[in-house]
C-alpha cells in the first residue's frame, strides 16, 4: 500500500487522529523544554554528530576493536550480514540451550529482521516485554513508533484487550491497573525463561561493552535471571570510548521523550560466572547504505524517535502508513535503500519543512535525504508517471498553438471537472485541498491587453 | 568468505576520507550539586531523605522481606542472599550502595562490586540506594571520568523507580522493576 493510501484508512478515525497528532506534539514539546535547559545542547548535538561521521569514516576498524575487546571480555560474538543468517544464529543458540520460550525486550532490529514470526514458526515462544510492545504483540501488530510502540491505541481499546487476553476487569481502562496487570503477567515470564534477548543502544570500541536504555527495566529483568543473553547490535550501533557515552547518554532520553535521562542505563562488560553473553552484529543493508554516500550520515541515527514526533506527516498519517520497520521521516530514508520499489512513496510523505533535522540530535540532514531520495526515485522508476506527464507537456510546448489553446482549455476545464476525477485516490494532493480559482484570462491575452 | 570477512570487507571497499574525532569537553552543570541531583531524583518519582528519615520509615514500614547490602543499614538485613537470584522473587526491599550521583540526572551508578546478584535492584519490589553526600558529580562527561578504565563486568545507571508510559502516555510508576526509589545521603 502507498503512503498516501494508508494514511487515508489512518485519517478514517478522526478524533483518533486528532489524539495521535497532540499527544506526539505534546513529547515534542517535552523535548524542547529540557534541551533549552542544557546551554552546551547545540554543542552535544554537533559533537555526536562528528563523534558518528568519525566512526562510520573508520567502522572496519572500530568493529574489529570492538569484538577484541569484547571476546577478551567473554563475550560470543557473530556476524550476520542479513536477517535471515541473523535469525538463524538466534535459533541456533536457542536450540544449543534446549530453549523453547524467550523473552526480549525493546529492539527494532529484531523488528527489522522478523525475529518473531521466525522463531514462533520454530516452536518458540517470543514474549515482548516492554509494555508497549507486549501491547501489539497480543495485537499481532509491529509497533508503531520506535519509542513509543502503542502510541496509535487508546486505552479503551487496551482495556479490552487485557480483559481478553490477561482477564483484567471488563472496561477498567485505568493505566495503572492496567500496567499492574501486565507487571504480574509478565513477572511470570521472566522467571521461566532461560534466554532473553535485548537490541544494543551503543557499542563502545574501546572496552567491548554494550549499553542498553530502558525506563521499565524489562532488559536487566530478562537478562539477569536468564542463563543466557543474546543482544542483536546494528553494525552502526559502535561509539569510539567509553567516555562517548557521557555524549550519547546526555541527549537521548532529552531527544526520545524529553527526561534527562532513562531510569535504567546498563553497561554490559561481561557475563555473570557460569552465564553467557552472546551478541551478534548485523548488517542487513548497512553496508549498502554506506556506500550510498548521499544517505550515508542516516546510519548516526540513534533511534529517539524525535523526528516522529515532530512530523507534521508522521503526526497525522501514524505509524503503519510507513509500512516499514523504522517509520517517519528517518524511516523514509532508510527504507528506500532496502527496497526502493517497495518504499517509493515515503519520501514523498514529508513536507520537507526541516522540522525534523532541527530536533535531530546527530544531526542528520534528514529533509535534505528525503529531497534526493526523491529524485533518485523519479530517476530510476518513475517512469511511468513521468512519462505520461511529460509526453503531455513536450506536445504542448512543441506547437504554441497547442499551448495557447491548452492554456484555456485548462482554465475552463479546471471548472467544469468533475470533483471525482480531482479528489481521486491517485490523485493523493487532492485530499484536504481545494483547486484554485482559476482566472477569468490568460497571462498572455491579461499582457496584451494591459500593454501600453 | 565468512560473514565477517564479507561484511568488513564491503566497509572497506567503500571510499570514505577519515573525519576527525573530537574530543569531549568537561561540561558543568549550573548551581549546587546537591540541589540539582535532588531535583532532578524527585522529578523522577523518586524520594531523597536523610539518614533519620530513612530509619523513620524504615520504622513505620512493614517490610520483614529485606536485604541489605549496605554497611551501614545491616542491621535491617533479614534475607540470606541466596544462590540463585530466582528466590528472589518476593523480595520487598533492597538496601544498595550507589558509588556516585549525577546531577543533572539523578543517575546512580552502581557496578558489580555493589550488587551481589545483578538482578536485585530489578527483580526488588522496592529499591533503598545509599550514597555518601560527597559522591556527586556535575555531569556525564565527570561521571564517565570517575569511572574510569576499571573493568567490572556490569555496572548501571539507575535514576529512578520502574516507569512507563505506554498506555495514552499516562506515567505509571512500578512497571517491571522496582516499584519505588529512596535515596538515602550520609
Ligand atoms: S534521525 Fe535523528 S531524530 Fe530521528 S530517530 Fe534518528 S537520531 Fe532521532
Amino acid at each position: 500500500m502507498s503512503h498516501p493510501q494508508a494514511a487515508g484508512e489512518f485519517l478514517k478515525d478522526q478524533a483518533k487522529a486528532k489524539w495521535h497528532d497532540e499527544t506526539l506534539w505534546f513529547v515534542r514539546d517535552k523535548r524542547d523544554r529540557i534541551s533549552k535547559t542544557i546551554p552546551e545542547w547545540e554543542d552535544l548535538r554537533e559533537l555526536a554528530s562528528q563523534i558518528k561521521d568519525h566512526v562510520l569514516s573508520k567502522l572496519d576498524s572500530y568493529l574489529e576493536e570492538f569484538e577484541r575487546n569484547a571476546q577478551k571480555n567473554g563475550i560470543k560474538i557473530h556476524w550476520a550480514k542479513d536477517a535471515e543468517e541473523h535469525n538463524q544464529i538466534v535459533l541456533s543458540i536457542l536450540q544449543e540451550q534446549n530453549c523453547t520460550a524467550i523473552v526480549k525486550s525493546k529492539s527494532i532490529l529484531t523488528e527489522e529482521c522478523h525475529l518473531n514470526p521466525f522463531l514462533e514458526k520454530n516452536g518458540i515462544e517470543v514474549v515482548d516485554t516492554d509494555l508497549g510492545e507486549r501491547i501489539v504483540q497480543f495485537l499481532n501488530q509491529p509497533p508503531s513508533h520506535i519509542v513509543l510502540p502503542a502510541i496509535h491505541l487508546k486505552k479503551g481499546e487496551i482495556s479490552e484487550l487485557f480483559h481478553e487476553k490477561l482477564q483484567t476487569e471488563k472496561g477498567n481502562e485505568d493505566p495503572a491497573y492496567l500496567t499492574h496487570a501486565a507487571r504480574l503477567h509478565l513477572r511470570e515470564k521472566f522467571l521461566s525463561a532461560k534466554v532473553a534477548i535485548t537490541g544494543v543502544n551503543f557499542g563502545v570500541a574501546e572496552t567491548g561493552e554494550f549499553v542498553v536504555c530502558t525506563n521499565e527495566g524489562n532488559a536487566d529483568m530478562g537478562v539477569h535471571l536468564a542463563q543466557v543473553h543474546i543482544a542483536c547490535m546494528g553494525i552502526e550501533k559502535i561509539i569510539p570510548r567509553r567516555k562517548d557515552l557521557g555524549v550519547f547518554l546526555r541527549l537521548l532520553a532529552r531527544s526520545a521523550t524529553g527526561q534527562p535521562v532513562t531510569n535504567y542505563n546498563s553497561h554490559f562488560r561481561s557475563p555473570s560466572a557460569g552465564k553467557e553473553i552472546h551478541l551478534i552484529l548485523v548488517d542487513n543493508g548497512r553496508t549498502a547504505q554506506l556506500a550510498r554516500e548521499k544517505f550515508r550520515n542516516s546510519l548516526k541515527c540513534i533511534r529517539c524517535g524525535a523526528c516522529m514526533n515532530t512530523c507534521p506527516i508522521y503526526r497525522r498519517s501514524g505509524g503503519y502508513s510507513y509500512g516499514s520497520t523504522v517509520p517517519g521521516p528517518i524511516g523514509s530514508i532508510l527504507s528506500p535503500g532496502l527496497d526502493m520499489k517497495k518504499y517509493s512513496t515515503l519520501p514523498f510523505a514529508s513536507t520537507l519543512c526541516g522540522s525534523c533535522s532541527d530536533v535531530c540530535p546527530v544531526k542528520i540532514n534528514i529533509h535534505e535525504q528525503l529531497y534526493e531520495w526523491r529524485q533518485e526515485i523519479t530517476k530510476t522508476h518513475g517512469e511511468l508517471g513521468k512519462n505520461l506527464s511529460m509526453k503531455l507537456a513536450s506536445g504542448i510546448f512543441k506547437s504554441p498553438l497547442a499551448y495557447k489553446l491548452s492554456g484555456s482549455l485548462m482554465r475552463s476545464a479546471l471548472k467544469t471537472l468533475p470533483k471525482s476525477l480531482i479528489y481521486h485516490p491517485i490523485n493523493s494532493w487532492g485530499k484536504g485541498r481545494n483547486l484554485p480559482e482559476t482566472p477569468q484570462e490568460s497571462f498572455k491575452d491579461w499582457y496584451k491587453k494591459n500593454r501600453k | 568468505m565468512s560473514s565477517r570477512e564479507s561484511i568488513l570487507q564491503a566497509i572497506r571497499s567503500i571510499p570514505r576520507a577519515e573525519k576527525i574525532l573530537p574530543d569531549t569537553p568537561d561540561f558543568k552543570s549550573q548551581g549546587e550539586l546537591g540541589v540539582l541531583f535532588t531535583k532532578a531524583l524527585e522529578a523522577n518519582k523518586a524520594e531523597v531523605m536523610d539518614r533519620t528519615q530513612f530509619e523513620e520509615w524504615m520504622e513505620k514500614n512493614q517490610s520483614t522481606r529485606v536485604f541489605s547490602y549496605s554497611e551501614d543499614f545491616q542491621k535491617y538485613s533479614s534475607v540470606i542472599l541466596p544462590e540463585d537470584p530466582h528466590e528472589l522473587e518476593n523480595l520487598q526491599l533492597a538496601i544498595l550502595e550507589g558509588q556516585f550521583g549525577v546531577a543533572e540526572n539523578g543517575a546512580i551508578w552502581l557496578e558489580d562490586k555493589e550488587l551481589p546478584h545483578r538482578a536485585i535492584p530489578f527483580i526488588t519490589e522496592h529499591l533503598v540506594i545509599v550514597l555518601n553526600k560527597t559522591n556527586l558529580v556535575d555531569t556525564m562527561h565527570q561521571a564517565y571520568q570517575q569511572i574510569g578504565a576499571n573493568h567490572s563486568g556490569f555496572g548501571v545507571f539507575i535514576a529512578g523507580p520502574s516507569k512507563t508510559a505506554d498506555i495514552e502516555q499516562s506515567l505509571v510508576i512500578g512497571a517491571h522493576g522496582a516499584k519505588s526509589l529512596r535515596v538515602v545521603m550520609i
